[in-house]
């Protein structure tokens, strides 16, 4: 079997490997954060920033780091590229950074930059390691944005603070609130789970 | 469970490399943080500045200071603030006239910290608006006290003059059930948001007890700083 080309390494976790529908990681800031479009991709886009660095500098170091301080050497890089996403948002916008709170801190704790850290970055060159992340960022950005636009329209009767019912509309506060995020997240895995066995059942069709 | 035997790595080779790594972090995080500080500092200032001439619409600069048992004092070149002061800001019209004082009042609301920064008029010992700094209280709900027209109205002038030893607040600042305020001290809570009314009443009260007794024996420093 082949090895996967880069383009591959980049699609697979923007689909096949999606973080949020298929993995289903990093639900901490999937429910928190996703109150609006511009959260949901500012939160998107800092975590892929975070990835794609830390496992293009795990990858470079990949010879260099022995086994038994791997995790320990992960967590510095991580937290490096966290600190300066954080620095970076307080230079661009203070409301942003207000908006997402504390979460960009937890951008740390985020099981898919452990492990796309040991699991791929340090087995592989850096092109590939950086692609992969990168994808897996976009796949992560884009089931945000997802959740972050339901809950937005449903809930403010905006999208990107635009409004778009009118005065009349008598906004579903519950999508703003926490159980929102779980109702939101749910609606989206039944839609993928649906879409998989559909798409299953219609290759054994092919098959017989 | 994997067949390979574990490599034996020496000692000096994992505090070498943990070393390596700290090293290359640590330029990464510090070079960061001097290349982005001036744009933060910059946002940071822009941000109080909205702030506060959204509460006072006259206002043209603002001047930070600190409030201490000792007396006030200016905030630029001081790095740390010193112990228990209190921060505020004097803000001056064009003609370099004190506008007001504004300061940051802050409780427990319904989901976290209510923070609010509120005018205060040094003529009429009175507050004379308030602006959420942030809050997270449930929209629709707590998020009221951004756009309820009467509740906004307690605001316009609540008295919050000192008592005559100028060591506390005459009337201490209180949230009422809605309906129910008869003195200028009082606030009117929303009715359904009063956990969050409260919030706000509590705060301003806390700050103004701590900041006006320290504040008002040297406004004439403030009127005309040096």
């Amino acid at each position: 079997m082949s090895a996967p080309s880069n383009f591959d390494e980049f699609l697979d976790g923007i689909w096949k490997q999606n973080p949020i529908f298929v993995m289903v990681l990093g639900m901490c800031p999937t429910l928190a954060v996703t109150v609006s479009a511009v959260n949901a991709i500012s939160m998107g886009l800092a975590t892929t920033f975070v990835l794609g660095a830390s496992c293009l500098l795990v990858s470079l170091l990949r010879h260099s780091i022995p086994k038994q301080v791997r995790i320990a050497s992960y967590i510095v890089i991580i937290a490096t590229f966290v600190t300066v996403v954080d620095y970076a948002i307080q230079a661009i916008s203070l409301d942003l950074y207000e908006a997402l709170g504390a979460y960009i801190k937890l951008i740390v704790a985020n099981c898919i930059l452990l492990g796309r850290a040991e699991a791929h970055a340090a087995k592989n060159p850096p092109m590939p390691a950086m692609l992969n992340a990168i994808g897996m960022g976009f796949g992560f950005t884009l089931g945000l944005f997802a959740i972050g636009c339901v809950r937005e329209i449903l809930g403010a009767g905006k999208l990107f603070d635009i409004s778009l019912f009118g005065p009349h509309f008598q906004p579903w506060v519950v999508m703003v609130l926490p159980p929102g995020g779980f109702f939101v997240l749910a609606g989206w895995l039944i839609v993928f789970a649906a879409f998989d066995h559909y798409k299953t059942k219609r290759t054994l069709g092919v098959q017989a | 469970m994997s067949d390979a035997p574990e490599v034996k790595t020496p000692s000096f080779a994992m505090v070498r490399t943990l070393g390596l790594v700290s090293v290359i972090c640590g330029i990464i995080i510090v070079g960061v943080y001097q290349v982005t500080l001036p744009a933060a500092d910059a946002n940071r200032k822009l941000a109080l500045e909205r702030q506060v001439f959204k509460v006072l619409p006259t206002a043209k600069s603002v001047v930070t200071y600190y409030a201490t048992e000792k007396g006030i004092v200016a905030a630029a070149g001081l790095d740390q603030p010193p112990a228990g002061a209190v921060i505020f800001y004097a803000v001056y019209d064009a003609a370099k006239k004190l506008a007001g004082i504004a300061a940051e009042a802050s409780s427990a609301g319904y989901a976290d910290q209510v923070r609010v920064l509120y005018a205060y008029d040094t003529e009429k010992q009175a507050i004379t608006g308030i602006g959420v700094i942030s809050m997270r209280e449930t929209p629709g709900i707590g998020d009221k006290i951004l756009t309820d027209q009467d509740f906004l109205k307690n605001f316009e002038s609540l008295d919050v003059h000192l008592s005559a030893d100028l060591q506390s607040l005459a009337n201490a600042v209180k949230t009422v059930k809605h309906g129910t305020k008869s003195g200028a001290w009082q606030i009117d809570a929303i009715s359904g948001a009063t956990v969050t009314s409260k919030a706000v009443g509590r705060g301003i009260n806390e700050s103004t007890q701590i900041l006006l007794p320290r504040l008002l024996p040297h406004l004439e420093k403030l009127r005309s700083p040096s």
